[in-house]
């Protein structure tokens, strides 16, 4: 049996810049806007798909081949946490693909990626020239841009105006398996949940709070380390986190940021951070650990930067990007405080870097 | 860094089924890579049409055999500082594993750089593979390494059948295949034995998917992964045999980098320095996977994804041998990014092998566990639907695509079966109703690869329908069929319009191909890329057009088969250099992941795509150049000539109604005639009545050619009207657009070639070979001296003059050659190529004129002048050019030489004398000396008269001389001492085959091994051109060639032979570079 794509939609991507690009709709039928990002991962598109970070966006894959191995059923491990996502629901805006495959095959999928986006009412295009478009925005920058589905326009949305930290992450303290040790704060700017695993995996107790909860003021809770998650959109928005990461690090308290952590140790250090003209998200960024001069291939999905300049005395830089030299983690002289640009816990992506969760249980100890 | 000063790398020799041009493309990267360096470069390869052993690209060149023995002299002579292993395939990785175990490295105190002995030896030897894996707690599948047939049936009892066997140290998988039984396995594993040292017997993962990941670290233990593949065909299908996809395409982000950490994880425990490849099996319902096999070298697949990434993995991987680091080499494709990265790609590429089955007579056409196609093609597109029906095209098999082809087929046997037809067999399951779930079920096809498939097929349904409606096709449903692949002229078919009409149709929607660059980086960085394909699922060019009268187009030589290979890369390669030396620039079309001409940096752009008169006119319009060269790269581009003239293409050079006028039989003939140049009787056919009036008026033996074709392809000899009836319909098929000529065929006549360029009609420079082998033997398959040794004066005269009418008469410019045969003076002219050759090489190295620089300025209309050069002028020494064949892979295949081209690859040797000269050549093409046995079984009184005085000599030299009762007979008549031994079919002691097998022959069971006496060269001259060779002379060749025992079937082969060996001994033969030839 072939379903094919006689029936559907026609559909259209519109960038600010004017630029309308003609394609077919293979996700829900609804309109929306966003801010238009290109990722040349070749694989892992429920994971990036689900990732908050990509929360007020709109997801352009460079690869053209897209749904070929449909998408796996849900359901939980056995601390609770959602399996083979990265977080519970897809958090990107919508899809812009190439060449969608409506037939999937694989033994762990339970349904087509179109059945998924249609079920959690995101919109998706296919037969958009998807290089076209990504050196459109290599040569542009990242722009505002909509998906308008059939004649229901909608209008220009950035999301980077608002907090969207505070939209993705939990807004309850949960804790993960309770007996395990260290015990670790992560502070949720929009974590994937592959952090948490990952933390749980070399026995830690995972407490995690919302981006803005006071953990410095819960006299009950008892921990011995700080993660500051991934997220999307700008690092300045997240004031609240920034105050509370600079009063523990005062404490000498320590603290492990990622991604969007990075860029929050940062500003929380008194460092700076800006906008990158289009981000790096992919699975192929190499970057160079300063002191031994060794490369790892990491997968990332961020926007901003930070600027190493404006760091303060006693931080030093702790990888740097190959490519194009900018920063990619932070490491202090001689307090307990480090972090990384790239996603140590990978999903998806090369799994390179995994061992910097093992050297933030070193630092802990 | 403390580098080398002087490196000495080995090649991988001539072209063989396993072994083929991809390494001349990392030859030839390794050495671009280490001249960078100022390092200065020594090469042993024996293989003279590759680019790597040209004067531009290496400092000094052996065309020697790469073996321990001549390499150590080299080595002496040369005290090289390091050696590179990882460049020349197996062949070099044996030749290094052997020279570091003879202590002759050590010796001379040479440094092997990359990948060290040791991690070489843990991934060659079996067992030690698998306990390197367990100690790095990773899984390979269950196995037993044993060295005797017996204990691989016990061993078999452990894993329980069917079981897998593998023989160790052995390319693209010789002596590998299932076995379901204990007698199949007794049989194969004894085979197996014959050739290698150890064999392993393993658990057989049925239906698994294969999937490989090229590796590259360096020493500084930096590690990455280049490219992962898929296999179509699931595990049992070699590699090599199998359809394969890059980027994989249904391994969820999980599977992907599970694969890839464990690929870092074991590539690291084994200390590999530089370019590795590594496969895996991976069940489609679970998450288990097993290591397959780790190559420590460059290899078929990393040319693979070197060119489907554009990542230079042989040139990395070089730099790393050096001792360099991944951060410290640059993105050559970027030229702003580094080398430690992993190439993100935003297209498609898949890969198609090629067989030539139908050529050898009795072979089997299963496709297995052991590899049997003699080239490969690669397309890019950004639907899989787009890059397979392009792939099937570059085939040249006849197909269109994936339908509108006429074949039929054993569905339900193909399916289980599968042969090299098994793709198109799929497709009509499908058309028949079988669903993607039964034809899942019987070939173990994962489901997507079905389903797009299927999307070809139904795509096929809406065009017929759409035709069936009689109005002009719908633009979206004509854009759609372009998007999934479909050719103007399968459309065509389908709507029953011409390729033309389909073409003007879709230009005049505006629906024309897109040209996409490949940037390593799916558009994210800028790119300097020349890398290019066409794609008709896009909206925009990548790159800005320029029209230019200093541009030119050169179509490259496609997939190599039989008859063409690495020397017509080796004449694009050349052409594309004089045009860039000239201020042209230099547009390549070329899809042959294997060659040098696909290095986007030896052109100005590099399109990889089809060369196809539809693709090579879409790209002709946007590039606008000066013209097209399609002489160099052999009968692919000049098959095209006439329909690229007619689409308005300029093609440069002689003109198209010209090549035709060569190349129809009939014309050329009519033009001989009205030349008053003599040829062999011939007659256009019409029918077989007249066919048969012709044979018996002329006398049999006849040949049987079609035209516009390569390396004879169906070309026969008959002997009587039954052989002339089934000749014809096989020729018919062949060539159905052109006429079958029938002529009159020679015997004893020797065949004598003449290479050439001319300019307008003016020869310029010409060079004669002669062939060792009478008439009868195809050219590619001959034994070749240049300069020419044995021909009379009278006979080069005549052959320079009727060239020079030819010339002149078809206005030629360019390359051309022209086969004559000679019996006394007497000169006949039997076929005419106005196209580069698979000579030219040959020729211009031992000459040291460069023929196709000279073509491609003649081409130009450049004013190469002056007066016309003999190449064999003040030769004091001499060039022959020996054969490859690989017999040994084709189970089943007769190994006999005839009309029909057989041979995979060519080698060439220099020598102060032919006699070691084509020693050289013979031991380069892998034939042994015998050490002791010869078996002698001569067809014929006549050819037993003729052999006697050679015969006399082996038998001086000291051999024991075996042979079969009438030669033995008449032997013995002649004072020669012989052994008679009974014909197989006699079953009686002592029979050839215990000799030949060196175990008890079947008729007495069980599978103890004869230790005595083993046959080490088999002389079988078959009685002179009789219809059918006896049954027992085909078992005899077939066996000699299953146990590697080297087999010389050819009387004047012999000879030369006998007398070479004779004249001189192994350790006086010449270790000479090339140029100390002068």
């Amino acid at each position: 049996m072939v379903a094919n794509n006689v029936g559907s939609l026609k559909a259209k991507l519109v960038l600010q810049d004017g630029t309308i690009f003609h394609g077919k709709s293979f996700g829900a039928d609804r309109s929306v806007p966003g801010e238009v990002v290109f990722n040349t991962g070749m694989v892992g598109y429920p994971e990036s798909l689900t990732d908050p970070s990509y929360k007020g966006q709109i997801l352009v894959l460079t690869y053209p081949l897209i749904g070929n191995y449909g998408i796996p059923k849900s359901g939980k491990d056995e601390h609770g946490i959602p399996l083979n996502f990265e977080s519970e629901k897809i958090q990107a805006e919508g899809l812009v693909v190439a060449d969608y495959s409506f037939d999937y095959s694989h033994y762990t999928a339970a349904k087509s990626l179109a059945e998924w986006l249609k079920e959690e009412g995101k919109p998706a295009i296919f037969g958009i020239d998807t290089r076209q478009l990504t050196k459109k925005l290599r040569e542009k920058g990242v722009m505002l841009g909509k998906i308008v589905i059939g004649d229901s326009d909608v209008e220009f949305n950035d999301p980077n105006l608002r907090n969207l930290s505070a939209e993705v992450c939990t807004n309850r303290k949960i804790t993960y398996n309770q007996s395990g040790k260290p015990r670790i704060v992560l502070i949720d700017c929009g974590v994937k949940l592959n952090i948490i695993r990952s933390l749980i995996s070399r026995g830690c107790c995972v407490i995690r709070v919302p981006w803005d909860y006071d953990f410095l003021a819960d006299k009950k809770l008892d921990f011995d380390g700080i993660v500051v998650s991934n997220g999307p959109g700008d690092p300045k928005m997240c004031t609240t986190t920034i105050k509370n990461v600079a009063a523990a690090m005062k404490k000498e308290i320590p603290t492990f940021g990622i991604c969007l952590g990075n860029q929050i140790l940062a500003l929380a250090a008194g460092g700076d951070t800006y906008k990158l003209k289009y981000g790096h998200r992919s699975q192929n960024q190499p970057c160079i650990n300063t002191e031994t001069k060794r490369c790892y291939i990491t997968t990332q999905n961020h926007g901003f930067a930070v600027n190493m300049k404006t760091m303060p005395e006693g931080w030093e830089e702790l990888f740097v990007n190959a490519n194009d030299g900018t920063n990619e983690g932070l490491r202090h002289k001689n307090k307990p405080f480090m972090s990384c640009q790239a996603h140590p816990e990978a999903s998806p992506g090369p799994l390179d870097i995994g061992f910097l969760f093992d050297d933030f249980m070193k630092v802990i100890k | 860094m403390n580098k080398p000063k002087k490196v000495l790398v080995l090649g991988s020799g001539a072209i063989s089924i396993g072994q083929a041009g991809e390494f001349d493309f990392s030859g030839s990267q390794c050495l671009k890579s280490l001249r960078e360096e100022g390092i200065e470069t020594v090469l042993v390869n024996p293989n003279i049409a590759t680019i790597q052993t040209d004067q531009k690209m290496v400092d000094r060149v052996y065309f020697l055999p790469v073996n321990a023995y001549f390499v150590e002299k080299v080595i002496a002579k040369e005290k090289p500082d390091g050696i590179l292993l990882g460049f020349g395939g197996q062949t070099a990785l044996n030749c290094g594993v052997a020279l570091h175990d003879k202590g002759v490295l050590e010796k001379y105190n040479v440094k092997v750089l990359g990948t060290p002995i040791e991690a070489i030896k843990a991934t060659e030897d079996r067992e030690l593979f698998a306990k390197a894996v367990e100690a790095a707690g990773l899984k390979t599948p269950k196995s037993f390494a044993v060295t005797t047939a017996n204990d691989a049936l016990i061993a078999a009892d452990k894993i329980k059948y069917p079981v897998m066997i593998r023989a160790a140290y052995a390319l693209g998988g010789l002596g590998s295949g299932v076995c379901r039984s204990s007698d199949e396995l007794g049989e194969m594993a004894r085979q197996a034995l014959a050739n290698a040292p150890q064999i392993l017997v393993e658990e057989y993962l049925e239906h698994w998917k294969e999937i490989e990941y090229e590796v590259v670290r360096d020493k500084f233990d930096n590690c990455i992964t280049v490219c992962n593949m898929e296999n179509f065909d699931p595990m049992g299908i070699h590699t090599g045999e199998s359809i394969v996809v890059a980027p994989s395409q249904t391994l969820t982000n999980h599977e992907y980098h599970r694969l890839r950490e464990i690929a870092i994880k074991l590539i690291r425990h084994l200390g590999i320095v530089g370019e590795c490849n590594i496969q895996f099996a991976l069940d489609q319902n679970s998450d288990e996977y097993r290591i397959i096999e780790v190559n420590a070298r460059l290899s078929r697949s990393s040319a693979l994804a070197s060119k489907a990434t554009g990542y230079p993995l042989a040139f990395v991987a070089a730099k790393l041998a050096l001792g360099y680091s991944l951060i410290e080499i640059k993105n050559s494709i970027t030229q702003t990014t580094i080398a430690c990265f992993e190439p993100a790609l935003d297209y498609i590429v898949v890969k198609i092998p090629r067989w030539d089955l139908k050529k050898f007579r009795n072979v089997s056409r299963r496709i297995g566990s052991s590899m049997k196609s003699v080239g490969e093609v690669m397309a890019i597109g950004r639907t899989f639907e787009e890059a397979i029906q392009k792939a099937v095209r570059m085939l040249d098999i006849g197909a269109e695509g994936l339908v509108c082809n006429d074949f039929s087929y054993d569905i339900e046997e193909e399916l289980t079966n599968p042969t090299d037809e098994r793709l198109f067999a799929v497709v009509a399951a499908m058309k028949k109703g079988y669903t993607t779930e039964d034809i899942h079920k019987r070939t173990g096809i994962d489901k997507w690869f079905l389903y797009k498939i299927l999307n070809i097929i139904q795509t096929e349904k809406e065009l017929i329908a759409a035709a069936a409606e009689n109005k002009e096709l719908e633009p979206q449903l004509l854009k759609k069929a372009k998007q999934l692949g479909y050719s103007d002229k399968q459309i065509a078919i389908i709507t029953k319009t011409t390729a033309n009409e389909v073409r003007q149709l879709r230009k005049k929607h505006g629906i024309i191909p897109f040209v996409k660059q490949i940037d390593t980086l799916a558009a994210e960085y800028p790119a300097k890329t020349n890398y290019l394909y066409l794609t008709y699922n896009g909206s925009e060019d990548d790159i800005k057009f320029t029209s230019s009268s200093k541009k030119i187009i050169v179509l490259g030589s496609g997939v190599y088969r039989i008859g063409s290979s690495v020397e017509f890369d080796w004449c694009c390669v050349n052409a594309v250099f004089t045009l860039r030396q000239l201020g042209y620039e230099a547009v390549m079309v070329n899809y042959n992941p294997e060659t040098v001409s696909t290095d986007y940096d030896v052109c100005d752009k590099l399109y990889f795509d089809e060369i196809s008169s539809e693709t090579v006119a879409d790209i002709y319009e946007k590039e606008k150049p000066e013209g097209v060269i399609l002489a160099m790269g052999g009968q692919i581009p000049n098959n095209i000539a006439t329909k690229l003239t007619e689409l308005g293409v300029k093609v440069l050079g002689t003109t198209t109604a010209s090549i035709d006028q060569a190349e129809d039989r009939q014309k050329f003939s009519q033009l001989l005639d009205k030349l008053d140049v003599d040829q062999p009787e011939w007659e256009e056919l019409t029918s077989v009545w007249e066919a048969k009036k012709f044979a018996a008026a002329a006398g049999y033996p006849v040949l049987v050619r079609p035209s516009y074709v390569l390396s004879g392809a169906a070309m026969s000899i008959a002997f009587a009207d039954a052989d002339l009836e089934q000749y014809l319909e096989k020729a018919s098929k062949v060539s159905q657009e052109y006429p079958v000529v029938i002529s009159k065929f020679i015997t004893n006549s020797k065949e004598v070639e003449i290479d050439a360029v001319a300019s307008n009609g003016k020869i310029l420079i010409e060079a004669i070979t002669e062939h060792v082998e009478n008439a009868g033997v195809h050219s590619g398959d001959a034994t070749m001296v240049f300069p020419p040794k044995k021909l009379y004066v009278e006979t080069t005269r005549r052959i320079s003059e009727i060239a020079a009418k030819i010339a002149a008469a078809l206005k030629i410019t360019g390359p051309f050659n022209i086969q004559f045969l000679a019996k006394e003076n007497d000169v006949k002219v039997i076929e005419c190529n106005l196209r580069a050759s698979r000579s030219f090489p040959f020729v211009s190295k031992v000459s040291r004129k460069n023929f196709a620089e000279i073509a491609t300025k003649a081409i130009l209309g450049l004013n190469v002048g002056g007066l016309k050069i003999d190449a064999a002028d003040g030769i004091s020494y001499v060039g022959v050019k020996s054969p490859q064949f690989s017999f040994t892979r084709l189970k089943g295949a007769d190994p006999l030489t005839t009309v029909e081209m057989a041979s995979t690859g060519e080698v060439a040797c220099l020598g102060a004398t032919t006699y070691d000269a084509f020693l050289k050549a013979i031991m380069a093409a892998g034939f042994k000396l015998p050490e002791k046995n010869i078996l002698l079984s001569i067809g014929g009184d006549e050819a037993k008269v003729k052999f006697t005085p050679y015969a006399k000599k082996l038998s001086a030299l000291g051999f024991n001389l075996f042979a079969t009762e009438h030669t033995e007979l008449f032997l013995k008549k002649n004072d020669i001492p012989a052994t008679m031994l009974h014909k197989v079919s006699e079953e009686k002691s002592p029979n050839i085959l215990e000799y030949l097998t060196g175990s008890k022959p079947f008729y007495e069971k069980g599978l103890s091994k004869n230790e005595g006496e083993r046959l080490h060269l088999v002389i079988n001259i078959p009685a002179a051109f009789t219809k059918k060779e006896l049954d027992d002379e085909y078992v005899i060749r077939r066996t000699a060639a299953d146990y590697g025992i080297p087999l010389i079937t050819n009387l004047q082969l012999a000879r030369l032979f006998a007398e070479a060996i004779t004249a001189v001994k192994t350790d006086e033969l010449e270790v000479k570079a090339w140029d100390e030839y002068s």
